[in-house]
């Protein structure tokens, strides 16, 4: 039995290293700093070992050849899920340009809402360090950011110590639209966060309104969404009168239609805010399961985010018409190669195709795929490297047991090979 | 195999050689002497009338890193217009201004390229910058890591440490980010523009560290010194960009004391603020002094006209320059206590007097510095230019009517604001060869790069002589990288996956204590986290370590 002390994690999108993890033969125990998604993720047993075809099991060279035969003679085929490590990716890609398949990010309809923004104006934003150290306002948008990333609060905003502030329980917490979930926001001497409660199908009026206010527009209503506009009017004024304010949002829980224009103009908020004699930042929340891992991966390979297709020999970026459900439910794709080295609980959608399953060991099927290869968790049974929600800083994920599971990597490349 | 390149003009002035007619030999990835008595050559390529060089270095190239990559996300309609389908041997991507990993690599080995350096790795992104570039096939590749703007080091700074702590801390760093060379990127600049400063002179205070510009350099370039790290610091100074920056520019050199210092596209550091439009060349001047001050390199960062996307370490002037932005959507970042980013798309026009005045301050910088070993080819790829466009930037080098028939195009009130009509001079093969090759690999202190002489890697590029410089430089016949043919008449045709080039200078271990604290304390992650490991470079069988040399003993 060993422990391993400082395991970084690829599970809850803000880079916690600090875990310490018993491991006894593959059996693992988060022992310190666990938290409701780190503890579970890392803890889930391993159950298949053995790749299967057709539901029996089979030595992985028989199981390759299966996957190969399968995609040889496809004309569309889609990779989805998408998530994995650096070397996953490298490998998916690979293939997907051997094979001409479209990749799409479990992810990215959530996601593309900052794509749309960032690819049409850009942003200001921030990272995790900056937040820690100098943040004296947050402004949450939309989303249960402990719900998110329940050690957030501890980790970069109550902590201790601070390069620039006094007292970091001084730091003012804001919640516009979605109330949270618990009281991590409370500050150490139980300073509670102002909760501004709205609609999500109202966030896009309540934003547009704090822009107008932030850039000195008169409003002539006396409330949006149900907020005051006195109230929205207070919270531009301490985001004009902040030193280092950040306005957060999670893309993924702004699940409402041209959600991307909300992204939009908070983003041109956080500009306006800088051109107003202070400092402002947005920190767009993300990074679980791969999904920055994965876009930024594509990124490099092909210049575009990882909703991408190979079909026409060259990589095409289509936001919305390279969705993987979409393609699937319009019948333009004839085989679905699915890939999930974190959540034995993401399964493929339900299909009819050909569907061949690089999974985490422990994924169960309603309908048994083709071919199942169970691989190693990055992170867990090998090394690799993940983006945290930043996308800045990739972490080092350490090998924290024996477990002879094959990384995704391993599997599809031996698959690209074999074609 | 033994392979023998025969009878081509062979330029490498490393060894002296301009243009006389020699056999090379290759084994063994390797150039070697001729082999003593029969031998038999398993290939030999006939180069009558070609010219032989090493293959071409890129001191100064953005190609791995997170800005490069927000500039990609930014700009999927500069992509569309460049697709770039796969083949047998090569992987699909897209080109033009901010190309993909595969695609930068088949680019610049197709223009006889085989190394390139990226300056300005952050070390909190020096992962990323190594695993992009890990993805850049055939080119070796390295690094130069960002230090001046870190939290760290400016309280290193304000709690008055002697210079040996920084030279620990500067050694660490460059150890733990795998780097070849230190880069600083508008001095304490971007840390100040975290704390709302929008601007900072050289001897202007960080409003909250009391530090100004010039003494992150003293220190920073002090200690690359005394580690012995062979590439001078590497500097992107204050004010980029602002009218009357070569004042700037001047007191920096001056105020530098005789250290070694590099100065990155100076071209964007080198105005006036002369005639009706308050923009004018200061290109002369600073030429002046750089002939003057043998301490002092530059490489130019040149521009050329057309879309590009411009990716620095400086959101204080990029966040400036935003209104420049064209197309209108631009990202600045602020990283990590670290550094920060600003990635704005450009559009550079002939008929800008701005633009058009800063194309002849480059071209003017490039033909008035006397020294081709202290000046280095470079359009700070992709903030001035892509690194495509190099044949036709050497081809304006070496051809003084092409030249002064382009200058003859641009915005009138701009060719009258330019000498570069009366300047006749026009580089020769052997100095390009210096500004790409010999220079290169001297600069960064690369052992057995850039050169023809026995014992080298037999990294070699061979063209046919054309008066046309941009046809010949755009297509080589051939080139050979560690002694395997990459390419042929311009194409790739074989990939391989070059080397990382890193300096490994020491430091005091004791240094390692402080930073945990500040780590555990200040930052997001674990120290030991932080350090890169050889493995990350080495562990998928691509990758490989090249370790340098110091120079001679630390003081």
């Amino acid at each position: 039995m060993a422990e391993i002390t400082e395991v970084p994690s690829p599970f809850c999108g803000i880079g916690t290293d600090d875990l310490t993890i018993q491991v006894d033969g593959v059996l693992l125990k988060m022992v310190k700093n666990g938290c409701a998604v780190n503890t579970p993720a890392f803890e889930q047993a391993i159950t298949d070992t053995r790749p299967r075809v057709d539901g029996k099991a089979v030595s992985l060279d028989v199981a390759v050849a299966k996957a190969a035969a399968l995609l040889k003679n496809t004309n569309q085929p889609v990779i989805g899920g998408c998530a994995t490590d650096v070397n996953g990716m490298r490998a998916l890609l690979a293939l997907a340009d051997r094979s001409g398949a479209v990749v799409d990010n479990m992810n990215f309809t959530g996601a593309r809402n900052n794509f749309l923004a960032l690819q049409d104006s850009g942003w200001m934003n921030t990272t995790l360090a900056e937040v820690k150290n100098r943040c004296d306002l947050l402004l949450v948008i939309g989303t249960d950011l402990e719900g998110f990333s329940p050690r957030f609060f501890e980790r970069y905003l109550w902590n201790e110590a601070s390069m620039f502030l006094d007292d970091t329980g001084k730091r003012e917490v804001i919640y516009l639209g979605k109330a949270p979930s618990g009281n991590a926001s409370t500050s150490p001497n139980g300073h509670k966060a102002q909760v501004f409660e709205c609609a999500n199908q109202d966030l896009p009026d309540v934003v547009a309104v704090l822009r107008a206010l932030v850039k000195g527009h008169p409003i002539r209503v006396d409330s949006v969404g149900g907020i005051a506009v006195a109230d929205l009017q207070s919270i531009a004024d301490k985001l004009l009168a902040a030193s280092y304010s950040v306005v957060t949002w999670a893309a993924g829980a702004l699940d409402y239609s041209q959600a991307e224009l909300t992204v939009q103009t908070i983003s041109e908020m956080v500009k306006d805010i800088n051109n107003r004699n202070t400092r402002c930042s947005g920190l767009p929340l993300g990074g679980k399961e791969g999904d920055q891992t994965a876009n930024q991966v594509c990124g490099w390979t092909t210049g575009y985010p990882a909703r991408t297709r190979f079909s026409s020999g060259f990589p095409e970026y289509d936001p919305y018409l390279n969705d993987a459900n979409f393609l699937l439910s319009n019948g333009e794709a004839d085989a679905l190669v699915w890939v999930q080295a974190f959540n034995a609980d993401a399964v493929p959608p339900s299909t009819n195709l050909p569907t061949i399953v690089v999974g985490r060991s422990g994924m169960t099927f309603a309908k048994e795929p083709d071919v199942f290869f169970p691989v190693g968790t990055p992170g867990i049974d090998h090394t690799g490297h993940a983006y945290r929600m930043d996308n800045v800083v990739a972490i080092r994920l350490k090998k924290l047991r024996d477990s002879g599971l094959p990384s995704t990597a391993d599997v599809l490349n031996a698959i690209e090979q074999a074609l | 195999m033994l392979i023998k390149l025969t009878g081509g003009a062979v330029y490498d002035p490393a060894s002296g050689i301009d243009g006389a007619k020699q056999d090379i030999y290759i084994q063994d990835g390797r150039i070697i002497d001729k082999p003593a008595g029969e031998c038999k050559v398993d290939k030999a390529y006939d180069l009558k009338g070609k010219v032989v060089m090493s293959g071409a270095i890129d001191m100064h190239t953005h190609i791995g890193g997170g800005k490069g990559n927000i500039a990609r996300t930014l700009l999927p309609e500069d992509h569309r217009a460049d697709p770039v389908a796969r083949t047998d041997i090569t992987r699909s991507g897209c080109g033009h201004a901010m190309p993909s990993t595969f695609v930068t690599g088949y680019r610049y080995a197709e223009m006889g390229y085989t190394a390139g350096f990226e300056p300005a790795v952050l070390p909190i992104n020096a992962r990323q910058a190594h695993m992009e570039m890990a993805d850049i096939p055939i080119l070796d590749k390295g690094g130069y890591v960002m230090l001046g703007s870190d939290d760290y080091l400016l309280r290193l700074l304000t709690a008055k440490k002697d210079q040996k702590a920084i030279n620990d801390y500067v050694a660490f760093t460059m150890q733990a980010a795998k780097a070849i060379g230190v880069k600083v990127v508008n001095p304490g600049g971007i840390n100040a523009f975290k704390f709302n400063q929008r601007k900072l002179d050289l001897d202007e205070q960080n409003s909250h560290y009391g530090v100004t510009p010039r003494e992150i350099l003293q220190v920073l370039a002090t200690a690359v010194k005394e580690l012995g790290v062979t590439h001078p610091l590497h500097v992107h100074g204050c004010n980029l960009g602002v009218p009357g920056n070569m004042n700037t520019t001047l007191d920096t050199i001056q105020g530098i004391g005789g250290l070694p210092m590099h100065l990155t596209h100076i071209q964007f550091h080198s105005y006036g603020t002369e005639g009706d439009f308050k923009f004018s060349s200061g290109a002369a001047e600073i030429a002046e002094a750089i002939n003057r001050n043998k301490n002092i390199t530059i490489d130019v960062g040149q521009i050329l006209f057309g879309q590009t996307v411009t990716a620095s370490g400086d959101n204080m002037r990029q966040h400036a320059n935003h209104k420049h932005a064209s197309p209108n959507k631009w990202v600045t970042m602020d990283i990590e206590c670290d550094a920060g980013c600003g990635v704005v798309p450009f559009k550079y026009k002939d008929q800008n007097f701005v633009n058009a005045l800063q194309w002849a301050i480059g071209l003017e910088t490039f033909l008035l510095v006397d020294d081709p070993w202290r000046i280095f080819l470079t359009t700070d790829h992709p903030n001035g230019a892509p690194f495509t466009s190099y044949p036709h930037l050497i081809r304006l080098l070496m051809d003084r009517s092409f030249r002064n028939d382009m200058l003859a195009t641009i915005h009138p009130e701009a060719q009258k604001m330019t000498t570069l009509a009366s300047i006749e001079r026009e580089y020769s093969l052997q100095e390009i060869a210096i500004m790409t090759r010999a220079g290169a690999a001297r600069l960064i202190g690369l052992q057995d790069r850039g050169a023809l002489s026995a014992g080298n890697w037999a990294d070699i590029t061979v063209y046919t002589d054309n008066a046309d410089r941009q046809k010949m430089f755009e297509k080589p016949d051939y080139v050979f990288k560690d002694g395997e043919l990459v390419v042929v008449d311009g194409k790739v045709v074989h990939t391989k996956w070059g080397t990382t080039h890193v300096v490994r200078p020491d430091y005091d271990v004791s240094v390692e204590k402080d930073l945990q604290k500040y780590f555990d304390r200040f930052l997001t992650m674990k120290l030991g986290n932080f350090t890169i490991s050889d493995d990350e470079i080495t562990e998928d069988g691509r990758g490989s370590l090249t370790v340098h040399p110091l120079k001679g003993s630390v003081a």
